[in-house]
């Protein structure tokens, strides 16, 4: 479908899924937001498909929906990297250098906030506070917490990320040799 | 059972005797105790590590031990927090901090097998004792006063048997006997307000909605924190889920509600999921559904997930993102009490406000009216963070001052610094000054000092911060924030914002101070809502109380607390620098640190960021670097030829 361009078959697969859920959902309003939050859940973002999917149901313009989407924090339209990095902006980070924190993952993975990096492996984001204020400045890589951040852990946990992934390569390649 | 069989409160005695009934069962057979506090802030802390290693030691070791979880007691400097009761040893139960999984091999070793408690790593016992300091002695725990958070870090959140045995779900029965009518009558009389920061009465609250004549009445929980830097709500839903249940069920059934949702934040997974289990375990023991607890009364209670906008804890943004539209406040009268949720009269109260209501129940009005003070009963919860020793959640009287809350309570500001400002309430409070230190916390007072009590988030400040840079950071929340709807607000705290950059870079034009305070007050009366109203107040406070940060901006292009970077420069004092020394030059993110000639250290000024990386790296015998605002003043060393920036040289 035309619709679906742009996808791949996992998302198209999900997006396949919810199509068939929505029949239990009463097409009314008040729905909106849960819906879009089911979509984001199983895609990990809202592709246009999405919501022309959702509007559909609801009897909406994609274009209202898209309105109400765009107006939550919650809500992203590009998907995220495999290893989302969420930097903590709350009031204690800031006054510890959380945005030190974020420059240098910006600089190190030559992102801006909001960038996913071109091979889809890393993302940044800011968060407004993670409610761990007194291991400030705080990031997140994925769903592990890292607190008390310097820019010298930052280095770190890239590297891990890309040593992780050498090594897979590596046993992928000699699993097809033999 | 129908409602003519047993009374409430006899079905709730039951309950209770089979739930200490289990309780009891859970506990024979495991003489060894172990509780981990493992709410948001101990996993983060590495909780979970912990618990795994206790785990692994009583299966392999066999020991007649129970790991228990509970939630966050609140000491959060301490995380994460172990309490271990082994009564063969003969020690009380004693609490240990900062438990990793090398104590825990030591603890096990040491005092599960070998009955040696290792003294040096216990915080204190829980009970006193002739040996050891309790915990209770500790400023810390001892001058808190826990009515909220009383039952937090002691029981488990995920078992309503550990609720129902500590006496829980009592005054939900008790209230039962009651007509709604006297309820409302009780809350009115302990004179309890609204802990989600304006302070409006909330018995004039359900006593408004309950006056409605309306089919249908709802009564929605607010937990949609979203307050950088404030996580009581979340502590006390991961904590003790089922207080605010509780209290849920008693507004309801005071109201007339038929229908009770949660708002929550989608951004607070295990809060959700905890709400989600407590609610079921609830609809399991009658508790929650038709017939509750045998009487008449029935109720549901749906969550609903938040997807993160500041604006939807103001009252009507949130009732219009519950309706699925873009969260914009709408101007008040009508009060939601009287129309809200679909139209329908509608009761909003914050997850504190509602988890205060049981204790009240069950102790009466006279009981809550003698804690805090004559206007603002009961007790406050902050979130004390910053520059302060002991961080966390506290949980003390309306009334008490703050140099009593950061310096006797928290322990101080720590490395022998000095206290410069707290601020207040979060991005509608205000940053106050030591001039404030003897001014007793509550609603009115606060209000007074042109801060608020808003959501409670209290950052402690040293003299190393800086006034226009914290003004410029909740300016920055408030105006990606702004719904747009009213111009004041959606343009206005735009300008501000890019006049406080300009300070913060020293690039502001003469008269900006006073741009900033007509603007400041015009944002205040062209908005609708409170976001809007009170956008302007870290602005006009810091104005107010620290106008000698402005003025440095502004005419001397200097940052007087050493933080905005665009003003400041780091260089290396050379009489100090030990030649040979490389401590700074393998840190340094952006190798701005070089090697002259004399093998001292030098800072290329064009290639540094400002990060202080630096500082923390060199040796305190040396301590050799220096910042310095304005830039100008730190003297200029050349990079030598030789020593050519890292990236050159890849190159």
């Amino acid at each position: 479908m035309l619709m679906e361009m742009g996808l791949d078959r996992e998302e198209i697969a999900a997006l396949a899924t919810i199509r068939s859920e929505l029949k239990e959902i009463p097409a009314q309003r008040r729905y909106l937001i849960p819906l879009l939050q089911r979509v984001q859940q199983a895609l990990s973002y809202l592709p246009q498909a999405a919501i022309q999917l959702v509007a559909q149901h609801l009897h909406l313009s994609p274009s209202e929906v898209y309105g109400v989407a765009t107006f939550y924090n919650q809500f992203r339209f590009t998907p995220p990297g495999r290893h989302p990095v969420r930097v903590c902006m709350g009031t204690a980070c800031h006054v510890k250098g959380g945005d030190i924190i974020l420059e240098h993952f910006e600089r190190k993975l030559e992102i801006k906030e909001g960038e996913t990096t071109p091979d889809r492996e890393f993302s940044i984001e800011r968060v407004a506070c993670v409610g761990c204020c007194a291991l400030a400045p705080v990031a997140l890589m994925g769903d592990a917490l890292h607190g008390h951040m310097m820019t010298g852990k930052v280095e770190g946990l890239i590297l891990r990320v890309q040593i992780e992934k050498e090594k897979a390569r590596r046993e992928m390649g000699d699993r097809d040799e033999r | 059972m129908s409602a003519s069989e047993t009374s409430p409160l006899e079905a709730w005695t039951a309950l209770q005797a089979e739930a200490q009934q289990r309780e009891r069962q859970r506990a024979t057979g495991h003489p060894i105790q172990i509780t981990v506090g493992l709410a948001s802030c101990g996993i983060a802390a590495g909780g979970m590590e912990t618990q795994a290693a206790f785990a692994e030691a009583i299966a392999t070791q066999g020991l007649p031990a129970e790991l228990r979880t509970v939630g966050c007691c609140g000491h959060c400097y301490a995380e994460p927090v172990v309490i271990i009761d082994h009564p063969q040893s003969g020690f009380p139960a004693l609490f240990y901090h900062e438990v990793n999984p090398g104590k825990v091999h030591m603890l096990v070793r040491n005092f599960l097998l070998g009955g040696d408690p290792c003294l040096e790593h216990v915080m204190g016992a829980m009970e006193a004792n002739d040996l050891l300091p309790a915990v209770n002695d500790f400023a810390r725990f001892g001058l808190e006063k826990r009515i909220v958070m009383e039952r937090c870090g002691r029981i488990d959140p995920a078992s309503i048997a550990a609720y129902l045995a500590d006496g829980g779900y009592g005054a939900l029965a008790s209230a039962l006997a009651l007509s709604p009518a006297e309820i409302v009558a009780r809350i009115t009389a302990a004179g309890l307000r609204g802990r989600g920061g304006a302070g409006y009465p909330t018995g004039e609250k359900w006593r408004l909605a309950a006056s409605q004549s309306a089919t249908e009445r709802h009564l929605i929980c607010n937990a949609d924190e979203g307050d950088p830097g404030a996580y009581m709500d979340r502590t006390l839903i991961e904590s003790n889920p089922h207080q605010l249940i509780e209290g849920m069920l008693i507004a309801a059934y005071a109201v007339g509600a038929s229908r009770a949702k949660i708002y929550i934040r989608a951004e607070y997974p295990l809060a959700v999921s905890t709400l989600e289990v407590a609610l079921a375990q609830a609809r399991q023991h009658g508790l929650l559904g038709d017939a509750i607890l045998g009487s008449h009364f029935g109720i549901e209670i749906e969550i609903f997930q938040g997807s993160g906008a500041f604006v939807c804890g103001e009252e009507t943004a949130l009732i219009r993102s519950m309706e699925g539209f873009r969260g914009t406040p709408r101007h008040r009268p009508p009060y939601p009490s009287v129309s809200g949720l679909f139209d329908a009269p509608t009761v909003i109260n914050n997850v504190k406000t509602l988890s205060i209501v049981p204790p009240i129940i069950a102790k009466g009005a006279d009981w809550f009216r003698g804690i805090g003070t004559a206007e603002s009963p009961g007790t406050a919860i902050f979130s004390v963070v910053g520059d302060v020793t002991h961080p966390g959640l506290v949980e003390i009287p309306m009334g008490v001052t703050l140099r009593h809350l950061i310096f006797d309570v928290c322990g101080g500001i720590p490395d022998q610094k000095h206290f410069k400002a707290a601020q207040i309430g979060g991005p509608s409070g205000g940053c106050l000054n030591e001039t404030f230190l003897d001014t007793p916390i509550d609603f009115d007072t606060l209000a007074e000092a042109g801060a608020m009590m808003g959501s409670g988030g209290l950052v402690v400040m040293n003299a190393e911060s800086c006034m226009v840079d914290v003004a410029r950071f909740f300016l920055e929340f408030t105006q990606k924030e702004s719904c747009g709807k009213c111009a004041f607000c959606r343009i206005g705290t735009h300008h501000l914002l890019t006049c406080l950059e300009a300070l913060t870079k020293g690039k502001a034009e003469a008269g900006a101070l006073e741009l900033l305070q007509t603007l400041s007050e015009d944002i205040c009366n062209g908005s609708l809502c409170g976001l809007g109203k009170t956008a302007p107040n870290p602005v006009l406070t810091s104005l107010r109380h620290f106008a000698e940060d402005y003025r440095a901006h502004l005419e001397q292009q200097r940052c007087p607390g050493l933080t905005c970077r665009p003003l400041i420069a780091h260089y290396i004092d050379l009489e100090k620098c030990a030649r040979g020394c490389d401590a700074c030059v393998g840190v340094c993110p952006v190798a701005a640190v070089f090697t002259t000639s004399t093998r001292k250290k030098g800072i290329d000024i064009d290639l540094c960021i400002q990060c202080g990386e630096c500082i923390a790296a060199c040796p305190p015998q040396y301590d050799a670097v220096r910042v310095v605002s304005p830039p100008a003043l730190a003297p200029r060393v050349e990079r030598p030829q030789t020593d050519p920036p890292k990236n050159a040289e890849e190159g």
